[in-house]
């Protein structure tokens, strides 16, 4: 399917992406360090923003992460919100160069650059932003927001690093080699 | 799944207000409190929202299990900022006045202990708006709301999309996850995390497929319907401004602007009692 | 007068495909008609359907030929949403086509986009859900409704645009028998209350034929073969050689020997002239076998007082206990919603029973997990998209095999085998994506299939399939079973599927179990078959006109006779 401008497509991706994120908030795989866990649901974003663009990113992950945190544990942790937003943005902004559904993010120079995008968009998002914004709502120690910030670009870049490049190559793959397609004996 | 917060029908006045009422009131409500710190108006927020949340006729299991949830990562916070800056609450005061000696040097201070109850506090008036918001909303007419308020109607309708399929979402989740497990992924259980995230991988791929689907089916079921004719469109749902609509909105504009007021009369956002 | 819809050497080629799906299509159909089309799964029904409502070209791109013209516009040229006016569509997908929060905002959908005010959507909007019958329902979300409900919200949502052509994409798979009955009626009255050209698309061509239609419409690999009345189509070879399941009534006559008449007006059993074939119908009867009985084997699963529900105090499940032997095929009906996929989703230990034990081979298998359980009891779900894991049929296919870690070369052996036996190796490299429903479905089975389990359930297998592919996928199951003594559980609203293939059938009926009996007689006991929405087959029919009073051993002696007809 090509890739319109902002149409129905597009809207609904919003919304179930959406969906899709919020229904990942609760699924967090543990890794060794107590409390703290991998968000699979940052591999969601990641791949919504690389197909759909910026504005699909910036909804998804502002929508998803407010609903997901009201749904799930009932408060809403805007200094949080925001950076997810950004991130989906940042990595948003580069959907056209992917081509994933054209099957261009198969080439090493694309999920080289995917990655370095994800990888400064997660700085932005969790060490820069969040804390920050943590300091001037929450007056929060600045020691403890950034060694939070840390530990959540660490998870985040190691999820999207290798969930969200391993979907997207999968799916990219999958709608590129809808191609030539023949019946055979 | 863990249980999750969703609109439950009933006949009270705050049900009977219009969802933009509320959205104002909720954002109204979150600013106030990212702002302020002072301690008479946190009280008071806590105090207003425990009312309005008996008003509600909310039932205590509906809310108990994510307010658990709530309350173990609250704890948890308070540990940490204790952990990382246990003089915090002496820099924002500026003053020192020890209790009790812990352990090594670190000692356990009235300010440290007051400026952690704040953010305490400060957390928890937020609880009471969203748990109303989310419990007496009906998601249809807060679609139309957010078009009512200026929302382009586009992103209006993608809100009530996501809430529209978010028991879909969840329900192919446990399906997807079953079918996997049924073939032989191995799903519960311990495993390093490598296997974990191959695991995770083997729900997410069909899932991540499943949706894109999803979104090429609906798209077309809408667009045969319709969706984007129009520059404008009404909705079944929208309800009109009431009287009581508006009284709740004034209401709450007074309420900030007060609030926000005598928070930074003394150019601080902090209440001192030392 | 002029036709309402007209393709012209009309072709069309998916922008991923090598060779056009559609070619040739040369199509009059005139305003107030009501067209039947079949097809085999593939043969591009739903594509014809998409180039009408223009989401082909406009969302599925691709290169079109010739000329189509629907109700004088141009569907390339005016896009789906010009065409929305003119004509509505109920999806293939009815889940997906489900867009309100509720059943009322569903039906609204179409006037809120045309920005009609709110009185009159009101008004408009109870006027549809009394068409469908579903003003008791509009407050509900969709998850709380039926398969047939839903289906009904669909009609009703695409009816209040007051549009000319009406398309059901297979309105009927997922349908327990009397819903599917009603729904038909309920096309029925529309178009002859409103004025309509309506189109269905349908495996279940003897379901559709319960109500008069004009025409039948025959496609096979993407180009017309017939186009006749109901009564001429119904007396030639047409739909035996495209692999379509003709009415049973007339199987039967003609296996009697004997050729229908199209003035003996076959369209419908209750009102076709008999008379020239009861004796014929009378004298095969004396002289066929009677059905021989089947030796089984022990109990290899047994459910005992099974409670369970979904949502504490509303009990989907209650009292179920039956017990399936070694080497049975056993079939599962009952209503749309009465518990059926919940009961195997129950015995593969997706759900946990709220008491009640089930016991595989003797042991109770609540500690086993869901990934233990699978590897004794292989399930088909319903819904295909629920288990397609994998963007390549050959690997979606492989996945179970893969993951125990047989070696690559047996994979790709057992693989290749299964997919021929499906129907799917001309498609082995191709991506699920550009399969259709029926081949989706397909998939799913193969991919069970290829893991030979000791148990299989399988949750509708025939939906959306044509009868050349369900009994070749039958044949090989009934073959497993009887050489390997694979135990088969089917779930299925097809009431020939479980006289024919199975021994047994447990009805449900709200979450109760009614039955436990042999199909034919389950169908013979009137309360029964009422209270579970079943259906008899017309073969009962045709034996009573005949003056055949032993109804049910007919209806055996046909289907045991039919079967080794066909090996
Ligand atoms: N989006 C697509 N891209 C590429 N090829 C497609 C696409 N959709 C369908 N096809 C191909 O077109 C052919 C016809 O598909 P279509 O969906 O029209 O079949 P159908 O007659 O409706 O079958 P069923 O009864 O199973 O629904 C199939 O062989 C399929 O592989
Ligand atoms: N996840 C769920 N949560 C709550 N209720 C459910 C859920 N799944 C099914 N139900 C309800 O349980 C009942 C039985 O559903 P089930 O899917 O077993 O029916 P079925 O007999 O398979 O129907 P069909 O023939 O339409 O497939 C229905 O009333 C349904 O609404
Ligand atoms: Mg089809
Ligand atoms: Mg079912």
């Amino acid at each position: 399917m090509e890739i319109k401008k902002f149409g129905i497509r597009e809207v609904v991706a919003m919304g179930i992406g959406t969906a899709l994120f919020v229904v990942l908030t609760t699924v967090q795989i543990p890794c060794g360090i107590p409390n703290t866990y991998l968000q699979p649901r940052m591999a969601v974003l990641a791949f919504f923003s690389a197909i759909f663009g910026p504005i699909v990113g910036a909804v998804v992950g502002l929508l998803g992460h407010a609903l997901g945190d009201a749904i799930f544990y009932g408060s809403v942790w805007w200094s949080w919100v925001f950076p997810e937003a950004v991130t989906g943005i940042l990595v948003g902004c580069f959907a056209k160069k992917f081509a994933v559904q054209e099957g261009g993010f198969i080439t090493a120079p694309n999920i080289i650059l995917f990655n370095i995008v994800q990888i400064a968009a997660n700085a932005i998002a969790w060490i820069v932003a969040a804390p920050i914004l943590d300091i001037v709502v929450y007056a929060e120690p600045a020691k403890k927001v950034f060694s939070q910030g840390v530990v959540a670009f660490v998870g985040n870049i190691i999820v999207i690093g290798v969930l969200g490049t391993l979907v997207l190559v999968g799916y990219s793959k999958a709608s590129g080699n809808s191609q030539g397609l023949k019946k055979e004996d | 799944m863990s249980r999750m917060i969703s609109y439950q029908e009933k006949d009270t006045w705050i049900h009977r207000l219009s969802g933009v009422t509320k959205l104002i009131f909720l954002m109204l409500w979150c600013i106030t409190s990212a702002l302020t710190y002072d301690t008479m108006v946190l009280v008071i927020m806590i105090l207003i929202g425990a009312s309005i949340y008996a008003v509600s006729r909310t039932e205590w299991k509906q809310v108990s299990t994510v307010f658990k949830t709530i309350l173990f990562f609250m704890v948890l916070n308070l540990v940490f900022i204790f952990i990382f800056a246990p003089y915090e609450g002496c820099g924002i005061y500026g003053s020192r006045t020890e209790m009790i000696r812990l352990f090594g040097d670190i000692y356990l201070t009235k300010e440290q202990l007051f400026y952690e109850l704040n953010v305490m506090i400060k957390y928890f008036t937020v609880i009471p708006a969203v748990f109303i918001f989310l419990v007496t909303t009906d998601p249809s007419e807060f679609a139309a709301s957010l078009n009512l308020v200026g929302v382009p109607y586009s992103f209006a309708y993608s809100v009530a999309i996501a809430l529209r399929y978010i028991p879909d979402v969840q329900d192919d989740f446990i399906r997807i996850r079953n079918a996997q497990e049924a073939r032989g992924i191995e799903m519960s259980g311990k495993a390093s995390l490598k296997d974990r995230l191959i695991r995770t991988s083997s729900i997410i791929f069909p899932l991540l497929f499943s949706t894109m689907e999803r979104i090429d089916v609906v798209s077309n079921a809408m667009e045969l319907r319709g969706f984007g004719k129009k520059k404008k469109r009404s909705w079944y749902a929208q309800r009109k401004l009431m009287r009581n609509d508006w009284i709740v909105i004034i209401s709450a504009v007074v309420f900030s602007i007060a609030a926000l007021i005598y928070t930074f009369y003394d150019g601080n956002r902090f209440y001192n009692p030392f | 007068m002029e036709p309402i819809i007209e393709f012209k050497d009309f072709s069309f080629q998916y922008k991923s495909q090598t060779e056009p799906t559609l070619h040739d299509i040369n199509l009059r159909i005139m305003h107030g008609e009501k067209i039947l089309i079949a097809g085999p799964s593939g043969s591009g029904k739903s594509t014809l359907a998409h180039c009408i409502n223009a989401l082909i070209p406009c969302s599925y791109p691709g290169k079109t030929g010739g000329s189509l013209n629907v109700a004088g516009l141009n569907p390339e040229k005016e896009g789906v949403f010009g065409m929305s006016k003119k004509v509505g569509t109920v999806l293939q997908d009815t889940n997906g086509q489900f867009i309100g929060l509720t059943v009322a905002e569903d039906l609204a959908f179409a006037l809120e986009n045309d920005n009609v005010p709110q009185e009159e959507m009101k008004k408009k909007v109870m006027e549809a859900a009394e068409v469908v019958d579903m003003t008791r329902f509009l407050r509900r979300s969709p998850e709380a409704l039926s398969g047939g409900q839903k289906q009904r919200v669909s009609m009703g949502g695409v009816l209040v645009d007051d549009v000319d052509i009406l398309l059901f994409d297979e309105p009927l798979a997922n349908l327990d028998p009397a819903t599917g009955k009603k729904t038909i009626e309920l096309i029925d009255q529309i178009t002859k209350n409103k004025d309509i050209t309506v189109l269905i698309i349908e495996h279940r061509l003897e379901d559709v034929l319960y109500k008069d239609v004009d025409r039948i419409i025959v496609v096979n690999d993407g180009t017309i073969i017939a186009d006749e009345k109901p009564d001429d189509l119904l007396c030639g070879n047409v739909l035996g050689e495209q692999g379509i399941r003709e009415p049973l009534y007339l199987s039967a006559i003609r296996h009697t020997g004997q050729t229908v008449a199209p003035n003996d007006r076959p369209q419908h059993v209750e009102s076709m002239n008999l008379e020239p074939y009861s004796d014929g119908v009378r004298k095969w009867f004396k002289a066929a076998p009677p059905k021989a009985e089947k030796s089984l084997g022990d109990p290899v699963l047994e459910l005992r007082h099974v409670n369970f529900s979904y949502v504490p105090g509303q009990p989907v499940l209650q009292d179920i206990s039956f017990s399936v032997r070694k080497g049975e095929m056993l079939s599962i009906v009952g209503k749309n919603g009465a518990g059926k996929s919940t009961c195997a989703s129950l015995i593969c230990g997706f759900n946990e029973a709220d008491s009640g034990e089930i016991l595989l081979n003797g042991r109770d298998i609540t500690p086993l997990s869901v990934k233990e359980r699978g590897e004794k009891i292989g399930f088909v779900m319903q819904s295909p998209n629920q288990m397609i894991s994998k963007p390549m049929i050959r690997d979606e296919v492989g996945l179970g095999l893969a993951v125990r870690g047989v070696p690559e070369e047996e994979i790709r052996e057992r693989v290749d085998e299964t997919l021929k036996i499906c129907g799917l190796y001309p498609f082995r490299n191709w991506p699920v994506s550009a399969l259709s429903f029926g081949q989706k479905k397909r998939v799913t089975i193969a991919s069970i299939l290829v893991m030979k389990p000791e148990i299989m359930i399988l949750d509708e297998p025939t939906a959306g399939q044509d009868f050349r592919h369900y009994t070749e996928i039958m044949e090989f199951l009934k073959e497993l079973n009887e050489k390997h003594g694979l135990t088969i559980l089917m779930i299925t609203h097809d009431m020939h599927l479980m006289l024919e293939y199975t021994d047994r059938a447990i009805v449900l009926s709200e979450g109760h179990l009614l039955t436990d009996e042999t199909p034919a007689r389950v169908l013979t006991d009137e309360c029964t078959a009422e209270k579970a929405c079943l259906k008899k087959t017309s073969l009962y029919d045709l034996a009573l006109r005949c003056g055949i009073s032993d109804a049910d051993e007919f209806v055996d002696r046909f289907i045991a006779w039919e079967r080794e007809e066909r090996r």
